[in-house]
This record gives C-alpha cells, sequence and structure tokens, in this order.
C-alpha cells in the first residue's frame, strides 16, 4: 500500500464515520469565530433549541469590523462609530456571554485578526482540524493542521454537532526548491505560485507546500503562504510537521502542559507525507528564480515580478483570460506593457492576516533604516494582526521607526484588508498593500489595490511607486 | 430549508470569469446580523452607478443601464450562467443569501469556488457544472434568444433546453437528497450523535490536550 499524504493522515484522524454516498463526518478540534459570519449561526442554534456540542472548542474575537485608531479604539465598543459594525461586535459579545464561549473581546491584550491569535496564542496545534467562518482559515494549515473556511450553515452545524460533513479533496503538492534570493519572502513566494497556477489551480485540492524553501522558512512565513491557498483555488494549505513547528508552539499560553507535552510532541512528529505517498498533482517551482512580486490586476493571479510590465492582451492564454485583462487595464488604470515601477502610488497598508505578524513588521521596519514616506503618498499604515504583535514590535521600538517614517501605527484588526470599518481607499487610488486580494472594490469602492511583500510596500512608500526592494 | 426539484426560468447571462463573493455581495453589506435583506445588493458595484451602503433606499439608487441584470429582457431570470471559477474568494454565505433571494436558485457555471459551491446547497440552491463548450453554446443561446428559458432537473441530473437538448450534471448523492427534501443537515448528522462520543471518548486517550477547555 502506497504511503499516505499529510492531508490523508489528518483526514483518517479525524474520521468519525464514512458515509455511503463517499463524504464523511469530520470531527473539528478548533472553532474560531468572529462577528461577520457567525449571528445568523447563533441565531439558528436559538431558533432550532440547540446547545453547542463542545464549547471549549470555540473561541471567539472581534476583527473585521474593529476601528483601527487608536482614539475611536480606546473607548471599546460603545465606542465604535458606525452603529452597524458596533451592533455586530456586540452581538458577538452577547453571544458569547449567552452560551459561554470564551471570547478575546476588542480591547483585550489577546484580540487580533483570529488567524494571527490562534497560533499565537497556542490555540491551534499541530494535527488539528480548525475552521473558521472565513477563507483564510488555510493559514492554520502552516502548523501541520488540516484547516479550512466554512461558510455560516457550516458554522452553525460545528456549532451543534462539532463536526463537518466532508468530502475528501485530492492531493496536490506544491515543491519550492533552492534557495531564495535577498529581498525575496514568504508573499512573493506566495504570489508566484499563484501566477503560475491560476487562481482556481488548486480548486478541489488540499496543497501541501513542501521542499527546500518552505524547510527553510520561518513559521511566520509558512502561515503568509498558506494563508493564500485559498487564492489559488484551494480551501486547504499545509506544511509538514518539524522542528520549526514545535519550537514555534512550545510555551504558547494554549499549548499542552507539561505532562500532556511529551504524547503530543510524538503525535506531531508522525504529521509529514511519507516518502511513497502519491499525490494526485504535483508542482515544482524553483525557489531562487523567484523574483519581488506585484500584482496588476483585479485577482492574485495578476501578478508579474517587480522587473516586468504590466502584461499585453497578446500575452493572454485565452479568450477568458483576455476579457479580463482588459476589464482589470481599465479599472486599475493601467496601460498594457507599462512598466511596474512606473505605477504611482496613493496608499500603503502594512497588515492583514497575511502579512501582520512580527516578522513582516520587522522586514518593513528593515527597508525604512530612517528614510521618509514620499510626498505623494496621502496615508501610510501599519496594523498589526494582534495585541500582542503590537507589543512584541513596541517593545522593538518598530513603531516609533514607522512613525517616524510617516506611517500610522494603529490599533489590530483586520483594516483596510477588506475596508468593513473606517479605513479605506477612495476610488481610483492606488495602494501597495500587504494583504491577500486585490478585487474589484475590496479596500474601497473603486480603489486599486497591488498586493506585495512588507518589505516591497515599505519600499514603496519611500519611493512613491514601486520599486525593487532589491536595489533599493 | 426550501426542498429543489425541477425549476423551469429565464436564464441570464454574466460573461465573466472568476466572479468573487467579493462582487456578489460586497463587504459594507456584511455588517448585518441577519440572513435577509441581501438581494437589492447583489452585485451592488456593477448595478448601481452610486456608491451603496447598508440601509439605503433602493428608489434613490443610479442603475447601471448596462448591467446585463439591469435588462428589461432578463427581468424575473432565476437561473444564472456565468463563466469559470464562479464564486471564487470569501467565505461569505452572504452570497448564496443574496442571489436566492433576488430570485436565482440555480447558478450554471463551467466551474465553482469550493466554499460557494458548497453553500449553495445549505440554501436550497443548485449549482450546476457543465462543460465550458456547452455553457458557451448556453451563453450564445441566451443572448440571442429573448426570454431565454432553461430547466433544471435535479432528480434526472439534467438541464433541458427549449429545444429539448438535455445535458447532463453531476452531482453528490447526499447533497442531493438533502436538497430534493429540503433536510436540514445538522439534524442528521446529529442522529449519529453516538458516534460522535465514541469518536471522542477514544480522542480524549489518543490526544487528550485537545480537550483542554479554553475558557479555564
Ligand atoms: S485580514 Fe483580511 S483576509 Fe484576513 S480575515 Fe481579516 S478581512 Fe479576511
Amino acid at each position: 500500500m502506497a504511503g499516505q499524504t499529510l492531508y490523508d493522515k489528518l483526514w483518517n484522524a479525524h474520521e468519525v464515520t464514512k458515509r455511503d454516498d463517499g463524504s464523511s463526518l469530520i470531527y473539528i478540534d478548533r472553532h474560531l469565530l468572529h462577528e461577520v459570519t457567525s449571528p445568523q449561526a447563533f441565531e439558528g442554534l436559538e431558533l432550532a433549541n440547540r446547545a453547542p456540542w463542545r464549547l471549549s472548542a470555540n473561541i471567539a474575537s472581534p476583527d473585521h469590523n474593529v476601528p483601527t485608531v487608536t482614539k475611536e479604539r480606546s473607548a471599546g465598543v460603545t465606542g465604535i462609530k458606525d452603529k452597524v459594525s458596533r451592533l455586530q461586535v456586540v452581538t458577538l459579545d452577547e453571544n458569547c456571554t449567552k452560551f459561554d464561549i470564551a471570547e478575546f473581546t476588542i480591547n483585550d491584550a489577546r484580540q487580533g485578526i483570529l488567524h494571527v491569535v490562534g497560533p499565537e496564542q497556542g490555540l491551534v496545534l499541530p494535527g488539528m482540524t480548525v475552521v473558521c467562518g472565513d477563507s483564510h482559515t488555510a493559514t492554520h494549515g502552516a502548523l501541520g493542521c488540516l484547516a479550512h473556511g466554512i461558510g455560516t450553515s457550516e458554522v452553525e452545524h460545528v456549532l451543534a454537532t462539532q463536526c463537518l460533513i466532508q468530502k475528501k479533496s485530492k492531493n496536490m503538492q506544491i515543491r519550492v526548491t533552492g534557495q531564495l534570493g535577498a529581498g525575496v519572502t514568504s508573499k512573493d513566494v506566495v504570489l508566484a505560485i499563484i501566477a503560475k497556477i491560476g487562481t482556481a489551480g488548486g480548486t478541489g485540492h488540499a496543497i501541501e507546500f513542501a521542499g527546500q524553501v518552505f524547510e527553510d522558512m520561518s513559521m511566520e512565513g509558512r502561515m503568509t503562504v498558506c494563508n493564500m491557498a485559498i487564492e489559488a483555488g484551494a480551501r486547504v494549505g499545509m506544511v509538514a510537521v518539524d522542528d520549526t513547528t514545535i519550537d514555534y508552539v512550545k510555551g504558547r499560553p494554549y499549548a499542552p502542559n507539561e505532562s500532556q507535552w511529551p504524547q503530543a510532541e510524538a503525535y506531531w512528529r508522525t504529521l509529514y507525507s511519507d516518502d511513497d505517498a502519491v499525490f494526485d498533482t504535483v508542482v515544482e517551482i524553483d525557489g531562487s528564480q523567484i523574483a519581488p512580486q506585484v500584482s496588476w490586476g483585479t485577482s492574485p493571479e495578476m501578478v508579474v515580478d517587480i522587473t516586468q510590465s504590466v502584461p499585453t492582451p497578446d500575452q493572454a492564454i485565452d479568450e477568458a483570460q483576455k476579457e479580463g485583462w482588459l476589464r482589470a487595464y481599465t479599472y486599475m488604470g493601467l496601460e498594457a506593457g507599462q512598466k511596474i515601477t512606473d505605477i504611482q502610488l496613493d496608499r500603503i497598508f502594512i497588515g492583514s492576516c497575511t502579512n501582520s505578524r512580527i516578522e513582516d513588521l520587522r522586514d518593513a521596519a528593515a527597508v525604512i533604516k530612517g528614510r521618509k514616506v514620499a510626498d505623494n503618498i496621502k496615508e501610510a499604515i501599519v496594523v498589526a494582526g494582534s495585541g500582542q504583535v503590537k507589543l512584541q514590535a513596541e517593545a522593538e521600538g518598530l513603531d516609533a521607526l514607522f512613525t517616524e517614517a510617516g506611517f500610522e501605527w494603529r490599533e489590530p484588526g483586520c483594516s483596510m484588508c477588506l475596508a468593513m470599518n473606517a479605513d479605506k481607499l477612495e476610488p481610483q487610488e492606488h495602494c501597495a498593500s500587504t494583504s491577500n486580494r486585490n478585487f474589484e472594490g475590496r479596500q474601497g469602492n473603486g480603489g486599486r489595490t497591488h498586493l506585495v511583500s512588507p518589505a516591497m510596500a515599505a519600499a514603496a512608500a519611500l519611493a512613491g511607486h514601486f520599486v525593487d526592494v532589491r536595489t533599493f | 430549508m426550501q426542498a429543489y426539484n425541477t425549476q423551469t426560468g429565464i436564464v441570464c447571462p454574466l460573461d465573466r470569469a472568476n466572479v468573487d463573493t467579493d462582487q456578489i455581495i460586497a463587504k459594507q453589506f456584511l455588517k448585518s446580523i441577519k440572513r435577509t435583506g441581501f438581494g437589492v445588493n447583489l452585485f451592488d458595484d456593477w448595478r448601481y452607478l452610486d456608491e451603496g451602503y447598508p440601509g439605503q433606499d433602493p428608489s434613490t439608487r443610479v442603475i447601471n443601464p448596462d448591467f446585463v441584470l439591469n435588462k428589461p429582457r432578463y427581468q424575473g431570470a432565476t437561473i444564472l450562467l456565468a463563466r469559470r471559477n464562479f464564486g471564487c474568494g470569501s467565505s461569505r454565505e452572504h452570497a448564496p443569501w443574496a442571489l436566492s433571494e433576488y430570485g436565482f436558485r440555480t447558478v450554471i457555471a463551467p466551474s465553482f469556488a469550493d466554499i460557494f459551491y458548497n453553500n449553495c446547497f445549505k440554501n436550497g440552491m443548485l449549482p450546476i457544472v457543465l462543460d465550458e463548450a456547452i455553457v458557451d453554446t448556453l451563453m450564445k443561446a441566451t443572448v440571442a434568444n429573448e426570454g431565454y428559458e432553461l430547466t433544471a432537473d435535479l432528480e434526472r441530473q439534467v438541464v433541458i433546453t427549449p429545444t429539448g437538448e438535455e445535458y447532463a450534471f453531476e452531482v453528490d448523492a447526499f447533497r442531493k437528497h438533502c436538497l430534493l427534501n429540503g433536510l436540514d443537515d445538522i439534524g442528521l448528522t446529529l442522529q449519529q450523535s453516538d458516534a460522535i462520543k465514541d469518536y471522542e471518548h477514544k480522542m480524549m486517550q489518543k490526544t487528550p490536550w485537545i480537550f483542554n477547555d479554553v475558557r479555564a
């Protein structure tokens, strides 16, 4: 019998029952809840008179809607100016109190974007099944978890049964070999992957990221990559457990206690794909060839190297792609063939569950080195992913580096990643953003998003347009 | 959940690939804590020329006459015909809620993003995957013939054209069963409570740390 992939192992370990039709009932170890996709689930539970199955599996924190400006934030929930946002955050608080679900509330030092908070607190551990009503739950696969986003009906299903009815995905391995060049980061790796396989390249698959580049990568970097598995069409992204994973987990507040640790570590060490495991699809990329990436269009696959230009219609592989590009040129206000380094910017956003961890902020701060944000930049903001990241960055003096350069130092949350709060782009403004989606209107009606790494965003802030961070 | 059996209706052609859930229902409308009220803001950025925000009076909106949904000939459409990778991006179930409230209970495309596909079934909607070439044919037929209607027959798993051609589609047996009977799958899962409890007992030995109480 062929060996098992990491995904096979995680799947098998959580299969409660197999059903006749080929689907399975899968047990969920950890459920993360936020204010946007949970209210209707709690309501459904109450209407059906059902109780949560295992309360201790759930953890909640408001992240999408919370204001990031310190003044507004310091007043807590009641200080949220937008009353619709406030109602959503209040509703989460009320539901957590009513159902007795643990919550890091708005000004708890542990509050933050769930995909930053979960691993940071040790609430997400290797080998777990992790779900959340948010597609970027794929992030947690960096710890060797089976993690994916779900819809609100499934949030309710997990609350009520601690299980999900699932069909197994196919196995895909993406191997990135060799070593990354200086100035090239995990964000560039994942953007390069999406550029290669497309936004539907991973549909129906669970992706395991493997190869030298991932072995050498930090946990933060692995989270950045797994985070964007969904932009490649896969609900699940994963990296095998190794020393980096174990070292990361050790000592986290909710990690297994000392008496549980040896058993846990022994189990986690089995979480990798066997040498003879078979993948349905394998993609190989030479890591040494990856350059810093910039998205030029309105889909995360519309990405090129910083040294390149906006592609021309004749380069499209088919009519559908060409159509998409033609619409993207117009929406983005760009000319086919225009050099990426000629794109002038209006705003800079460093944050989101993709790139708001301490390493990301260090990367960006290292580029700044006492320089100033360019005059044409209307606003440059740094939004830490969690209260803990913010405190750590402040302890390292990164906040001062940012503010002296002209960045604003904000309170943790999703912020301008999806612009549900006051942080957003004005129509036609170009933004260098470390987030994960450049869809039309994502960062504000008519706004033009360019996805980049934190280092590239910082360099762009100083130059006022895109520049190659390697030669900056 | 509303049962889905056979549905015949006007087809609305949305000739774009990679339509994401941010487009289907924009983030500003996700602030609602209800399951309803999203239909008027379906495809808001494309459908209206002014900026949409929650709680607007729909009668004051500036309609974009060029957007397909606003064309008189597609009023009352119940079947949405789209290009590949429909529903990509965010997991928001508000997307199927908005489509269904607007009146679409069937979406036909060459491929769907996984989470969106799954979310449809939870809301009495049927996403149908047909070959790229077939979708292309249907797209052209819809545009060429005003009032073009299709029939989606879930029981027989076929899409039927006005001239009687039939195109077969795949659907999971379990999802089909739930959709045909309008079943709530939480109730079905709870019938397996004993199996879930047995699983938990087994795992409390194997991976006890999973069951640490985070509320402590
Ligand atoms: S940071 Fe952005 S992508 Fe991540 S959870 Fe928040 S809104 Fe979603």
